[in-house]
């Protein structure tokens, strides 16, 4: 057997299986199909079930409602991914929709305001960031405090005044859809993230890197990976699109108030979880964590539409949550007591 | 009449029944031996050293003595009664202590709140009583001739003082037994003698203790019998006295050097890595050394002198202070294992499941680790460029796994280490650093490694090799360097080399190394 | 071999008055009481009005109790998000028994709303403990769950003062020796709890499973047995809040506690306990609570505009840990040249 100088083996010498299972296996029994598979279902019965549920104008309310926790967990995902977190995203919107309002209230247009509240949100990232990577303290502990700074920067800025009128211009295309099909046309904005963040997740060696630094740091590092550099990356980014839906909450629902999104970051977790994110790390996928959103938001319309109140959303996010984290437990109790996996083997050489 | 050793210790125990005895244990892990047929009596008033080199059996006997594992077969008797230990507790109110290589200690807490963790003396109500606590831990210490500040948190303890509070705990849980695995990896000369004083004193009360290490001197001034063990198999036990070096190294190495490792000629080129008086205090000092296209150089030495941590300062993973590293003539410009890569230089770290692969992770995701910038188009890569790329060189090194997205933890010893030599190969370095290429790995792929490492040689590369089995440093090495406590203690050709010289490089100062 | 500094037979006196003055919680309680001090020569009534004092230490009793029981959580490495819902249900279901059985003995109460926080907290414990499953993930759970069934349960009803028993509500006001009574309960609380993790074999297991999860299993410490204890006593602290909660304000919606959990995490890392558990006291976090909710009181009366009592809040906390990694690393410095010197 030659090395380095062996030529590569002949396409139809192809000796190794690609895969260990079929593809319908591989393809249809993840965390993620699983949630799909729920929304799926929910999606159906509500549509049977609640009047007036299937329509385009409601599926516009939901889509407008949900947009800001969709921002928000495009970037939170590779964030917990990589095994940290990030909970000052919800002060974060905050401030940066009373950026977007003292801004335009101080006569700056609101592309100008937009691009400042972005850099407030990029900078706060970066605070973040540099306090859990250079200083090395804990992701959540430091979050926590930049969840009360930030929130408190904004309250402080605004007191208990809102700042409630804007550009018409812009808050008309912001509430605007996407000629008769009910879906706004900030979901353009949002396809566009969501194919940007997948690429840079799924198929770059930058993503790749995200999940080796969740899955094993020391290793990463020992392949070359700048496992300092790609996380502070992730906190900035992570603070613009927080900042992203705090442009768009100001715009939306014209309203700029120091309160805005209070509670949100524990929403978008919650929605991250739910879509397959691991919370120790080293594991996820985008198509799950959106699946994870819509849930949440179709089963609060839904049952807003029949008249029942928030508070049995709460209960049924909470236990899913519980719940998909239990099953994942019993599914690893269940796979170590089960056949062993199938026998490794050379392949046979033909030459 | 009794005889004694050197060191004051009896030839042979008076005591007649051994305080502990495995006969005929064996221990498998699935289609792993282990532990086959092993014989151990451990007497009270003796020192019993176990040698061996890695994978020869030691750690798994002890972790059956300490209740850690089962053993599948043969007889554990303590005091002449037979025992089972279910778990660690029991073999603790048995009376067996082990104290590890890295003993584990709260770091958080008091000196003295770690001695006594769990039956901390108690009053009135549960109230621990503290003043009690730690008058007893001074009174322990003295005993010991050590002075540690009882009520200083356990962190930042030197190693020394950590196995001193291990053996504080052992004692006042009145431990029949003491085990110490490897316990002077770690230590200087001084904290060497201390640890020994402690030992004597702790054998003449009458305890029985057993002392594995791969150091022979230490063996010959400390115990008083020795047993051998080599792949799994107990091979013999001995008095000290009885016995010697050179005798102790051919049974655990039991093969003749030269046939298992063919080291083939290769042409010697130009010098591809060279390293200029690289220092980190306290770490290593004016490490020099060259490595030329077609040489296995050894980096040989004790576990403990500094050599993974000069290795992986080439490599741009840990700190140095100063000096220099040049690949091909250019000096790195940086200290990133980026830099590093892209200069051509690899490192197979010693720590495979938690270094030197991402142990959740794909066959074929680890194998492209490395080279993953290189199979980008337009910057995007895929699961497929992967896998065409992982096909090559898993075929290459004939790496056993039922698929390419098996998950790499699931692979044996051996086909792991074949996936990090993939990922590495991949790269087409012009350095390849190896950290203990076949520690844990089963016989077939350790001379399937060795074959692999000679060839690369021929095909021009430069390899260190660090390597803590002799006969692999020996078989393999065209140069063996030799360090001791962060200093080059000597350079020997392969003429030259003999398990003798290097031990003795290995285990003596500089200057004394002529 | 380290430097000897006290092995004499005896700890000095000297040598533990200097570490109870260098202590974190001393600094906490310094740093409060020059606040208290800056804010009353602004304003004398802030302290030296009948309602002033009492509300200097009775306003954060209630946090000051929740804080106490996350501290052990976290000083065992975990975090109960769920307690401030757990402070809701409790403070409802105490305003619902005292409308339906207006004679119900108020002792009583109290420990109804503890058993009930504990029953709570057992179920957080149970979870986590057994199932092996993240806690911040299981408490994200049911801090939903339960303020969804509080919601539920309170649907558009509210308790108002009027409906609760005089001689409960008068507990929220009540002094003796000008210190109120609630804050008594919070402090007997707070001695009982803090001399069992100091004093206790139990009490110094939460430390080592938090300072080594792993070295305690190895060491064969009950460590599944007190998880679930750390998460029951969160609970019941939370419970026993909600009581407290209700004597105090006699008014109960559905958003008691709200934001508590955020509060009482925060205390306890400005007080010292480190996040990564094995260190820091519930003194510490008792003290933190009160400088945190202090400090919002004091604010406006300083000159500064209490919109920014958040932003104080978050600096502090950022400041604690930031100030907490220093110190470690100078400790870890020192304490290697102390060996190396030997």
């Amino acid at each position: 057997m030659t090395l380095l100088t062996a030529a590569e083996p002949a396409a139809a010498e192809r000796t190794y299986a690609n895969h260990g299972r079929p593809a319908w296996r591989r393809l249809l029994f993840t965390r993620e199909m699983a949630i799909i598979f729920l929304l799926v279902v929910v999606l159906a019965v509500a549509s049977v079930i609640v009047p007036k549920f299937a329509t385009p104008v409601t599926m516009g309310y939901l889509l407008f409602d949900i947009t800001p926790l969709l921002f928000i967990a495009l970037a939170m995902a590779p964030v917990m991914i990589t095994g940290d977190i990030d909970l000052s995203v919800g002060s974060m919107v905050g401030l940066s929709s009373v950026t977007v309002g003292l801004c335009s209230q101080a006569g700056l247009g609101i592309p100008v305001a937009a691009l400042i509240a972005l850099l407030v949100g990029a900078a706060g990232g970066l605070v973040n960031g540099l306090l859990i990577t250079r200083i090395g303290l804990p992701a959540l502990a430091v979050t926590i405090g930049t969840l009360a700074l930030y929130r408190g920067i904004a309250v402080g800025l605004l007191g208990t005044t809102a700042i409630t009128s804007f550009d018409k211009w812009w808050t008309t295309l912001v509430k605007s859809k996407i000629g008769t099909t009910g879906v706004p046309t900030v979901m353009i904005l949002f396809v566009v993230l969501l194919a940007a963040f997948a690429i840079m997740l799924h198929f770059t060696p930058f993503g790749r890197g995200v999940f080796a630094i969740g899955l094993s740091k020391d290793a990463a590092v020992f392949s070359g990976v700048d496992a300092d550099r790609t996380r502070l990356i992730l906190f900035v980014l992570s603070g613009l699109m927080a900042a992203l839906s705090g442009i768009y909450y100001a715009l939306y629902y014209t309203s700029a108030r120091g309160d805005n999104a209070t509670g949100m970051e524990l929403q978008v977790i919650a929605a991250v979880v739910l879509g397959g994110v691991s919370v120790f790390g080293g594991r996820g996928a985008l198509h799950g964590v959106v699946a994870g959103v819509l849930l949440i938001g179709v089963l609060s319309k839904a049952l807003q539409l029949v008249n029942i109140t928030s508070d049995v959303v709460s209960i049924i996010t909470g236990v899913l949550l519980v719940l998909s984290v239990i099953a994942g437990s019993v599914m690893n109790w269940v796979q170590s007591r089960r056949v062993k996996p199938a026998p490794a083997t050379t392949p046979t050489k033909t030459s | 009449m009794e005889r004694f050793n050197a060191n004051g210790g009896p030839v042979q125990s008076n005591d007649a029944t051994p305080v502990l005895e495995l006969k005929g244990v064996s221990k498998s892990f699935g289609a792993v031996v282990a532990l086959r047929n092993a014989d151990l009596a451990l007497r009270a008033h003796s020192i019993h050293a176990v040698v061996g080199e890695n994978g020869a059996g030691k750690s798994t006997l002890v972790k059956i003595m300490a209740g850690l594992y089962q053993r599948d077969t043969g007889t554990f008797q303590f005091d002449g009664e037979a025992v089972d230990f279910r778990t660690t507790a029991e073999a603790k109110s048995a009376g067996i202590a082990v104290i590890y290589q890295e003993p584990t200690l709260f770091p958080d807490l008091s000196v003295t709140e770690n001695v006594f963790m769990g039956r901390q003396p108690t009053g009135r109500f549960g109230r621990i009583d503290k003043a009690a606590m730690r008058a007893e831990v001074l009174q322990l210490m003295e005993r010991l001739g050590v002075r540690i500040d009882p009520d200083r948190p356990a962190e930042g303890l030197s190693i020394a003082d950590q196995q001193i509070i291990e053996i504080a705990k052992a004692i006042s849980l009145d431990a029949r037994v003491l085990i110490m695995d490897e316990p002077t990896a770690a230590l200087s000369g001084v904290e060497v003698d201390r640890l020994f004083a402690v030992a004597r004193s702790l054998r003449d009360e009458g305890r029985a203790l057993m002392f594995i290490s791969h150091r022979f001197d230490e063996v010959f001034a400390l115990c008083d019998t020795v047993t051998v063990m080599r792949d799994g198999t107990y091979i013999s036990t001995d008095a000290i006295v009885d016995t010697s070096v050179a005798e102790i190294v051919r049974r655990m190495v039991g093969r003749d050097v030269n046939e298992l490792f063919p080291k083939q000629v290769a042409e010697v080129g130009r010098p591809l890595l060279e390293v200029t008086n690289l220092t980190q205090p306290g770490v290593f000092h004016e490490i020099s050394f060259t490595v030329r296209s077609g040489e296995i150089v050894a980096l040989a030495g004790l576990v403990g002198a500094g050599r993974s941590e000069v290795a992986r300062a080439i490599f741009g993973v840990d700190h140095y202070a100063s000096g220099t590293v040049s690949v091909d003539g250019k000096k790195l410009t940086g200290r990133s294992p980026s830099i590093a890569m892209k200069a051509g230089v690899a490192l197979v770290p010693e720590d495979r499941r938690k270094q030197g692969l991402v142990v959740d992770a794909t066959v074929a995701s680890n194998i492209t680790d490395a080279i993953r910038d290189t199979l980008t188009r337009f910057g995007l890569v895929t699961v497929r460029r992967e896998n065409t790329e992982a096909q090559i060189w898993a075929h290459k090194l004939e790496v056993k796994t039922a698929a390419l997205d098996s998950v790499v933890g699931t692979l044996s010893g051996g086909n792991q280490q074949k996936v990090v030599l993939a990922k590495w190969l991949a790269a087409n370095p012009k350095v390849l650093i190896i950290d203990e290429p076949t520690r844990g790995i089963d016989v077939g792929t350790k001379s399937e490694v060795h074959r692999m490492m000679s060839e690369l040689a021929g095909l021009g590369l430069a390899i260190l090799m660090i390597s803590s089995e002799l006969p692999e440093v020996l078989g393999m090495a065209d140069r063996v360097l030799v360090m001791r406590e962060g200093h080059l203690t000597a350079t020997i050709d392969r003429v030259d080399a003999t398990a003798e010289n290097v031990m003795f490089a290995a285990t003596h100062a500089s200057e004394e190394v002529a | 071999m380290s430097a000897a500094t006290a092995t004499a037979d005896r700890v000095s006196f000297g040598s533990r008055l200097w570490s109870l003055v260098s202590s974190r919680e001393t600094g906490i309680f310094l740093a409060l009481a020059l606040v208290v001090l800056a804010t009353t020569v602004k304003n004398p009534g802030f302290v030296f009005s009948s309602d002033g004092w009492r509300d200097l230490l009775l306003t954060p009793s209630i946090v000051a109790v929740v804080a106490i029981g996350q501290a052990v959580v976290i000083i065992t490495r975990s975090v109960d998000l769920s307690v401030g819902s757990i402070v809701g249900l409790s403070a409802y279901l105490v305003g619902t028994l005292f409308v339906a059985f207006p004679g119900f003995p108020v002792p009583l109460m109290f420990l109804v709303g503890i058993g009930f926080g504990g029953l709570l907290g057992l179920v957080n414990g149970a979870l986590i403990a057994f199932g092996k499953v993240p806690a911040m993930v299981i408490t994200l759970g049911t801090l939903y769950a339960f303020r969804g069934i509080n919601v539920a349960w309170t649907g558009s009803n509210r308790i108002n003062a009027s409906d609760m028993p005089d001689e409960f509500l008068n507990l929220g006001t009540q002094q003796i020796l000008s210190i109120p009574v609630l804050t008594i309960i919070a402090l007997v609380i707070l001695v009982v709890v803090a001399w069992y993790m100091a004093n206790t074999r139990g009490g110094r297991e939460f430390y080592a499973i938090g300072s080594d999860p792993d070295a305690a299993e190895l060491y064969g410490l009950a460590k599944t047995k007190r998880v679930l204890i750390a998460f029951v006593a969160s609970g019941a602290a939370s419970g026993l809040g909600g009581v407290l909660f209700a004597a105090r304000y006699g008014t109960i919606n559905s958003q008691v506690g709200d934001g508590f959990e955020l509060q009482a995490i925060g205390a306890a890392v400005i007080g010292g306990v480190a996040i990564v558990g094995g260190s820091g006291t519930v003194l510490g976090a008792v003290f933190g609570a009160y400088l945190l909710l202090t400090i919002n009181r004091c604010l406006p009366i300083l000159g500064i505009p209490d919109f920014w009592q958040r932003a104080v809040t978050g600096a502090l906390i950022i400041g604690a840990i930031i100030f907490d990694r220093v110190l470690a690393n100078r400790q870890a410095k020192r304490l290697v040249a102390e060996r190396d010197e030997a």
